[in-house]
């Protein structure tokens, strides 16, 4: 059964080595020169002052987070799509689709509370 | 694990690895908008749909790492001729300059000015001149045109003769 | 308002310190005290009948002949549509005048350009240094005995020979 998996370990080892046969000639017809001021780090062409390090608005976490659990839940509803005939031969059918509309229902009401608090607004109106 | 370049013998092979090298240089000039006056106008309208840069693969990068190209577009000051070189310096090799206007190839209207360089070849080696005030679109896509021309002429592999006129991939 | 109802405004409220009154060119201008100036702008700005609220412009002039350095204020008004312009004389070896930033906050850039080109200190001044040219920078070019130097930061400041003959 294992053998089936053939394939995936073909594409793996193929696509490896093609980037790192691809980097390795470039290792080698490239023109490596480092010199101290082409390594310095870049600030519009003044020497760098202050650390890179600093903070950044939280907007971009929000919009991640909420991107992440709802591409989970694509994720998860997938497997669900490509079974559900299976399921509805065995007579199940019904039973499976209130299953999964639950969970979307629920993840759903995450959505209708993110949208409420004005979290997917990108310039959020805080009640002053 | 050294590069090979300079080191090979000049044989059918090292020619076509050298051509297809420049080829795919030449071909994708990544230039990094350095415009400083107005040359920079018509540099952005030469990247702009009527005179199209894109077609030759010349993409304009902001930042100088991602770029193999620098176009001094504008008057040159004394004030601004260290951080230029400190760009030039920043950029990976293998580089080129083109010098984009009078004022970037010799000071330009302003050569009598207490502050302005005369010349941005005072600061950075120039590949080509662009003469104009400002260059047409047309004008600055010859001076593109030379430097593929120029690129196409590079010799990286070959190991260069004992009396060598011009230096190699340089 | 007339430039001259503002000249004589002026005279009448600050006897002495005011002269030099040119209305017939285009921008009409009268000569201040150096001492005086601070009093002087503070009065044009609050007096609501003159009311000039802008400080559109602060020069400089030299003039080597009358070895004298003058300092030039552009005054405006939006409210009344009045202008006015002040010129205030100084010596060229120690050109000191008193800062008119607390009357308009403009003042700030713009006597330091004064500084950076011409080497007039404004005292009092919260931040006077080079505003246009480099801070390493030798020497105040708009001056008319200002010598070039030779090289800046390791590059040559010399031209080519056509263009050498046409210098003064």
């Amino acid at each position: 059964m294992l053998f089936d998996f053939a394939n995936v370990l073909v594409f793996t080892v193929l696509g490896a080595a093609f980037v790192g046969v691809n980097l390795l000639i470039g290792k080698f017809l490239r023109p490596s020169n480092p010199q101290i001021r082409k390594l310095s780090t870049y600030e519009c062409g003044e020497p760098s002052s202050g650390s890179a390090w600093i903070n950044f608005n939280v907007r971009f976490y929000i919009v991640a987070l909420i991107f992440i659990i709802f591409e989970v839940e694509i994720a998860f509803i997938f497997p669900v799509a490509t079974t559900f005939r299976r399921w509805i031969e065995n007579g199940q059918g019904g039973f499976a689709f209130i299953e999964i509309l639950l969970f979307v229902g629920i993840l759903f009401l995450g959505l209708v509370y993110a949208w409420a608090k004005g979290d997917l607004e990108w310039i959020k109106k805080v009640k002053a | 694990m050294k590069p090979l370049l300079n080191s090979l013998p000049e044989t059918i092979f090292t020619t076509k690895v050298d051509a297809l090298l420049n080829w795919g240089r030449a071909s994708s000039q990544w230039y990094m908008l350095f415009g400083l006056a107005c040359c920079a106008i018509e540099l952005m309208q030469t990247g702009g749909p009527r005179a199209d840069l894109d077609r030759f693969g010349c993409v304009p990068r902001a930042t100088p790492r991602q770029s193999d190209l620098m176009i001094v577009a504008g008057t040159l000051t004394y004030k601004m001729a260290k951080r230029t070189r400190l760009l030039y310096d920043q950029m990976p090799d293998p580089k080129y300059v083109i010098s984009m206007g009078s004022c970037s190839n010799c000071g330009g209207l302003f050569q009598l000015a207490y502050s302005v360089c005369k010349g941005v070849d005072k600061i950075v080696p120039v590949d080509v001149y662009v003469p104009g005030c400002p260059p047409r679109p047309e004008a600055l896509t010859e001076g593109l045109l030379r430097i593929q021309e120029k690129m196409m002429r590079e010799r990286w592999l070959v190991r260069p003769a004992a009396s060598a006129a011009e230096p190699v991939g340089a | 308002m007339e430039a001259k109802e503002i000249y004589a405004r002026l005279e009448r409220r600050f006897p002495g310190k005011v002269s030099g009154f040119r209305g017939e060119v285009s921008d009409p201008c009268l000569q201040v005290d150096g001492a005086a100036i601070v009093e002087v702008c503070r009065y044009l700005r609050d007096d609501p009948e003159l009311d000039f609220h802008v400080l559109s412009d602060v020069t400089g002039l030299d003039l080597p002949k009358d070895n004298k350095l003058q300092v030039v204020y552009h005054l405006y008004s939006y409210s009344k549509r009045h202008q006015i312009v002040l010129k205030v004389d100084l010596p060229r070896e120690t050109a000191h005048v008193s800062t008119v930033e607390g009357v308009w906050k403009a003042a700030n850039w713009l006597e330091r350009e004064v500084f950076d080109l011409f080497g007039v200190v404004f005292d009092g001044h919260s931040d006077l240094r080079r505003i246009l040219l480099p801070e390493d920078w030798v020497g105040h070019p708009l001056r008319k005995d200002y010598v070039e130097q030779e090289e800046y930061d390791g590059i040559s400041t010399q031209r080519a020979p056509l263009v050498e003959k046409l210098l003064r």
